[in-house]
């Protein structure tokens, strides 16, 4: 019994930090309909802002938070909401993922390169004072958590009920466009939630954290618990976010005390960390059906589609290249030509998914690390090996997306990271995938019988694999397939109306892309010969898509600028752990140019493919204009200048075409 | 001639390369209430748009009392005096009636002044104030609409299709409202599908088809020709 | 046997009614108009009859089969395709592509190995805007975009086709020749069903007319007989006093 209330108390000062944090993102969330995946990440970087003044330089706990959450944080949320999530609310889902996704790397970054990893801790507030409630002991720190949440409530109660800005971020979730007719300003009702949910985010890490540990990623990763609870309400109900943090809590608390009940539980070990992961899985499932929705035309994509000829062409240079590099070059760096090829495969399967079906997935290489275990588990080094490795990722891809069939966009995303965080947790470090980090051992795949054995070769075969997936990537974009993955994102409800079951596409589109990933980590463990679980840690999912965001998801040529770029990352000391001491910055480079860049889907090769039409539309006519002999041929290019028309009917609202589009004639016409 | 409350010079718009207003010009003078009829597509609401801030002109002048409105924000000019009431229900479906009257004080009235403005026009949203906007009746969500037009005491209040999928009677309450608001002096500017009930209560009237104002005039002529512009020359 | 009956259906949006016990039928082969002034819930009641609404109650039977729980797929497999309102061309496509995704995803896996090619030029050139094919589809002008999108429906072959205002955006030669065609699709055997604002295009082309106004029928009849009605005229018109209005609201109560 005294066990039982023991546990209770320290669910309930976890349910409350919890919920502290997930009203913060449910704040955020419901007045600009942006999901901040950051929110966590958010917390952690004040927390550690918040050790650094009051443990580093020593200034008084209260004046610590009141620079903290009254202040920095505020400032940094009004800043976010201006600068860097401003009109992501209207933008397609995949952005607003991108872009945050990009943050939460820039912020990690940020924090590493400011806080160099070290032994830190926050103490508790008044660690030495106890009470002794009968047989249960409850320490100062969990009341406070405890009266802070109930004071958070309360005052968010007031504030959204009882003044009136309050009632008009309210408003401004139904109807932003009505709250300008009243008058309102909805710039500043932005403004005023993100200040507060960003000071949320930090006061739930700042509890939180002399529990946890002032560490990067469990900081980060809280926010899952975060979502959970606030999926719970819909991402809107406050009352019901609140219910379901008491309930995480709680769960996981007693989870943590009676797992040694359950039988086989040592092989449970990592059950307690993904709970949250889990309830978030569960909620997720739970959700009632979206409705499709109708009224909106618009145009995406349109990066350029080369045709197959054009991209054997390239692909045909790519592996000349390499096999030239694979002469001259020294082992190790080869190990890194193959890695980034395997990057590059991962990066188009995002192209498939994301690029040409519109849906971001959090844990592409977590679907790597699949294939990986497979091919490694099955030992059977050759291509049947691989194309069971396949399958099996494929199957586990078709998994995720199966029991949230019925969910779209942003649900679907948080999904995937639910299901790579259990990944991480439980599933890749139990008995039988890595055994506890051990590594696992994996032999070079053999083609017909012939052993690919130097790691040359080996590179050169994985990029010929690389070249292979493109061609097919491409001609999936140019065949029937393509166009309906593309009509599909176009309008829903029209494909629903000529007879397309949308649902089984996007089951069918999440099997072929974790596929395809899956086949990238089989190669990475045949290239390796030894694979960790940290080769596939969650975290890198990110990395890669926000590397990707950077050059373009839309656009195989993307993938591979993508992978390339992440390669010559590799040369750069330092990156991935060689050299502690720039691994932040590179991380705040990356999350920088993913905010800057991610918007647009199509990326920096969308500025790249704009080069050739303006060469010939703009250089072309200045030359011959300076130098009339010379023999140049000036094309008409008015039909093929990219246009920002906006269709659309009297009266009606109409999505806008996304104005940053390349025109696909104009390059195509070359 | 005093200057018009709203003049509208040569006003062009577009939806990308479909242009849906071709040169409009109309006036509203000061206190009166015009109506603004035609069929569907015709341009009307797209007028509205415009006028009110939520839509960019291609070219053309807006002027409201004298001053070229050029780039002014919907906000801003909600708070200048301008009451917009939108098609469809123009309430927060998921804010109660009382907390939809407070965003209404947005447009510069005090709040209790609105409330008690309100709930002596409309006791029935006095009874409702608890309850939540759209869980009410067509009728009465529309009226909560037509409060904001009677609180918060603008110069120039435009109407968009009020009567939108409404009983006949209720429409007709709807109008008493507004014939009321323009006795207080308030200048209007309402479209509506509905000729024969929007001329009942407007001092002139306007017809717009294909993006132009084809036909200006007093009501009774202009409603002579309505039934055949809406139903068709065979009507 | 009637093609479609829509039999009591209600559509509540919270407090508000927008099909209030809408009850009609539409007969094999004919071209039926659904008409009402806006608001009146005809787009609603396209919503009900494709499967993309739930109806709060009430019931769609389509061949006397209830249809009304069917997922909207599986209703355009059964013969009904439909166009939109508020356009739903698929813009990052070519008007061309448009079709060809239609007819990819009628024929399914048995349509993989036939150039398409004829068929796409036989659609568009029969709904008239062959010359747009290379175009992407949000850079067309309305009108054509909503002939667009009774191509692809044409695509499936539907049996009953709901078209929703598709001559807006149309001028007049144009909308004379849509009205020859929707002739020319009803002697095929297809069934149209309508709705539309032009009424001199309603009142040429169609069999028969439903008036729908706050959601429920009004009126039903032939286009001379909808003309005479003085009802459907105050529901387009409004009432010249307020003892029309009384009259009417009574009417309607009953």
């Amino acid at each position: 019994m005294g066990a039982f209330l023991s546990y209770t108390v320290i669910g309930i000062f976890t349910g409350a930090a919890y919920a502290i944090a997930a009203s913060g993102l449910v704040l955020t969330y419901s007045t600009t309909r942006v999901f901040n995946i950051a929110h966590g990440a958010v917390g952690m970087v004040f927390a550690f802002l918040y050790w650094d003044f009051s443990v580093k330089q020593g200034l008084p706990v209260w004046l610590s938070l009141i620079l903290v959450l009254g202040v920095c944080a505020p400032l940094t949320g009004v800043f976010i909401q201006r600068v860097i999530t401003r009109g992501l609310g209207n933008a397609p889902v995949g952005a607003s993922l991108v872009v945050t996704v990009a943050m939460t790397v820039m912020l990690i970054g940020i924090a590493r390169q400011i806080w160099p990893p070290d032994a830190r801790s926050l103490e508790q507030y008044f660690p030495d004072h106890l009470i002794h409630m009968g047989s249960v002991i409850v320490t100062w720190q969990q009341i406070i958590t405890v009266v802070v949440s109930i004071l958070v409530a309360a005052g968010l109660y007031v504030l959204l009920s009882r003044t009136r800005i309050g009632t008009a971020m309210r408003a401004s979730v139904d109807n932003p466009d009505l709250l300008h007719l009243y008058g309102g300003r909805s710039d500043i009702v932005a403004a005023l939630a993100w200040a507060v949910g960003t000071s949320l985010a930090a006061l739930g890490g700042i509890l939180l954290a002399p529990v946890i540990g002032l560490q990067y990623f469990d900081l980060t990763l809280l926010v899952i618990s975060a979502y959970a609870a606030a999926m719970l309400g819909k991402l809107t109900n406050l009352p019901l976010t609140y219910v379901g943090a008491m309930g995480l809590g709680l769960g996981q608390s007693y989870i943590v005390g009676y797992l040694q009940y359950i039988p086989g539980h040592d092989k449970l070990t990592g059950l307690p960390a993904v709970m949250p992961a889990l309830f978030l899985f569960a909620i997720l499932v739970l959700l009632p059906q979206a409705p499709l929705r109708i009224g909106q035309v618009k145009g995406l994509v349109s990066a350029p589609v080369p045709t197959l000829g054009r991209s054997a062409v390239f692909g045909g240079g790519l592996i000349v290249v390499v096999i030239l590099m694979a002469a001259g070059m020294a082992d190790s760096d080869l190990l890194l030509v193959g890695t980034a090829a395997t990057y590059g495969i991962v990066m188009l399967s995002l192209v498939l998914l994301t690029g040409y079906g519109g849906f971001v997935s959090l844990a592409q290489f977590t679907f790597a690390g699949v294939g990986a275990v497979a091919y490694a588990k099955l030992d059977q080094p050759n291509l049947f090996g691989l194309l069971v490795a396949v399958l099996i990722s494929a199957a586990v891809g078709a998994l995720v997306a199966l029991p949230v069939l019925r969910l779209t966009g942003l649900y679907l995303a948080l999904a995937t990271m639910a299901f790579g965080l259990l990944m991480d947790k439980v599933v890749f470090t139990s008995s039988w995938a890595f055994e506890f980090n051990n590594p696992l051992n994996a032999k070079r795949l053999s083609i017909f019988g012939t052993h690919v054995n130097s790691i040359g070769n080996y590179t050169i075969m994985m990029t010929v694999f690389f070249v292979l997936i493109s061609l097919v990537v491409v001609a999936v974009r140019r065949g029937p397939l393509g166009r309906i993955l593309i009509a599909t994102r176009d309008s829903q409800a029209a494909c629903g109306t000529l007879g397309l079951d949308i649902r089984w596409v996007r089951v069918a589109l999440f099997a072929s892309s974790a596929g395809v990933a899956g086949l990238a980590g089989a190669l990475l463990a045949g290239l390796r010969g030894t694979i960790v679980s940290n080769d596939f840690i969650f975290f890198n999912s990110l990395l890669l898509l926000v590397c990707v965001a950077i050059w373009g998801v839309t656009s195989v040529s993307g993938a591979a600028m993508g992978a390339i770029f992440l390669m010559l990352l590799n040369y750069l000391p330092g990156f991935l752990g060689k050299n502690e001491s720039t691994q932040g910055l590179l991380f705040i480079l990356l999350g920088a140019g993913a905010i800057l860049i991610g918007r647009n889907p199509n990326g920096l090769m969308f500025w790249v493919f704009k080069i050739p039409s303006w060469i010939q539309g703009g250089l072309f006519p200045v030359l011959a204009d300076r130098f009339p002999g010379m023999a140049l041929k000036v094309r008409d290019f008015a039909g093929g200048d990219r246009d920002d028309e906006v269709i659309g009917e009297p009266g009606g609202a109409h999505a806008h075409r996304d104005e940053e589009e390349v025109d696909s004639d104009a390059v195509a016409a070359r | 001639m005093s200057v018009p409350i709203l003049e509208c010079v040569d006003v062009h718009a577009a939806y990308g390369r479909i242009e849906v207003l071709r040169g409009v010009d109309l006036k509203v003078p000061r206190g009166a209430v015009v109506a603004l009829l035609g069929p569907n597509g015709g341009g009307k609401s797209t007028l509205l748009k415009v006028i009110s801030g939520q839509m960019e002109k291609t070219s053309g002048h807006v002027h409201m009392a004298g001053v070229n409105v050029h780039g002014a924000s919907a906000d801003d000019l909600a708070r200048l005096g301008l009451t917009t009431i939108p098609e469809g229900r123009s309430v927060f479906p998921n804010l109660t009636v009382e907390e939809n009257l407070l965003l209404m004080s947005y447009a510069g009235v005090a709040p209790d002044k609105v409330f008690d403005t309100a709930y002596s026009y409309f006791p029935r949203l006095h009874e409702r104030r608890y309850q939540l906007a759209g869980t009410m009746s067509g009728g009465e969500q529309q009226m909560l609409a037509m409060a904001r037009a009677l609180t918060s005491d603008p110069a120039l209040l435009l109407l968009d299709e009020l009567s939108m999928g409404l009983a006949p009677l209720i429409v007709d309450e709807l109008y008493e409202t507004v014939a009321k608001i323009a006795e207080s002096g308030v200048s209007i500017l309402c479209v509506e599908q509905f000729a024969r009930t929007a001329l009942r209560v407007s001092d002139y009237a306007a017809v717009m088809t294909g993006g132009r104002v084809v036909a200006t005039g007093e009501p009774n002529e202009i409603n002579e020709i309505m039934a055949d512009v809406i139903l068709g020359g065979a009507a | 046997m009637p093609l479609l009956h829509v039999d009591d259906v209600v559509v509540q949006f919270g407090g508000v009614t927008a099909v209030n016990h809408a009850q009609f039928e539409v007969e094999e082969g004919t071209i039926t108009g659904l008409i009402g002034p806006n608001g009146a819930g005809k787009t609603t009641c396209f919503n009900v009859i494709t499967g993309l609404q739930t109806p709060t109650s009430g019931k769609v039977l389509l061949d006397g089969r209830d249809i009304t729980r069917m997922p909207v797929h599986r209703r355009s497999r059964r013969g009904i395709g439909r166009t939109f309102q508020r356009l739903e061309a698929f813009g990052s496509l070519t008007v061309a592509d448009n079709v060809r995704t239609a007819l990819d995803i009628h024929d399914g896996f048995s349509g993989i190995f036939r150039s398409a090619n004829a068929d796409i030029e036989h659609l568009l050139d029969r709904v008239g805007i062959a010359g747009y094919a290379q175009e992407r589809a949000d850079s067309v002008p309305t009108g054509v975009a909503r002939l667009l999108e009774l191509a692809r429906a044409l695509a499936c072959d539907p049996r009953l086709l709901l078209l929703d205002e598709p001559s807006s955006g149309l001028d007049e030669s144009e909308t004379e020749a849509f009205g020859d065609l929707l002739k020319e699709l009803a002697s095929e055997g297809r069934t149209v069903l309508m709705v539309e604002h032009d009424m001199d295009l309603v009142m040429a082309v169609c069999d028969a007319i439903h008036v729908l106004d706050f959601g429920s029928i009004i009126a039903q009849g032939t286009p001379a007989e909808i003309r005479a009605n003085k009802l459907v005229q105050k529901a387009y018109l409004g009432y010249a006093d307020e003892a029309d209005a009384a009259d009417e609201t009574k009417v309607m109560s009953l």
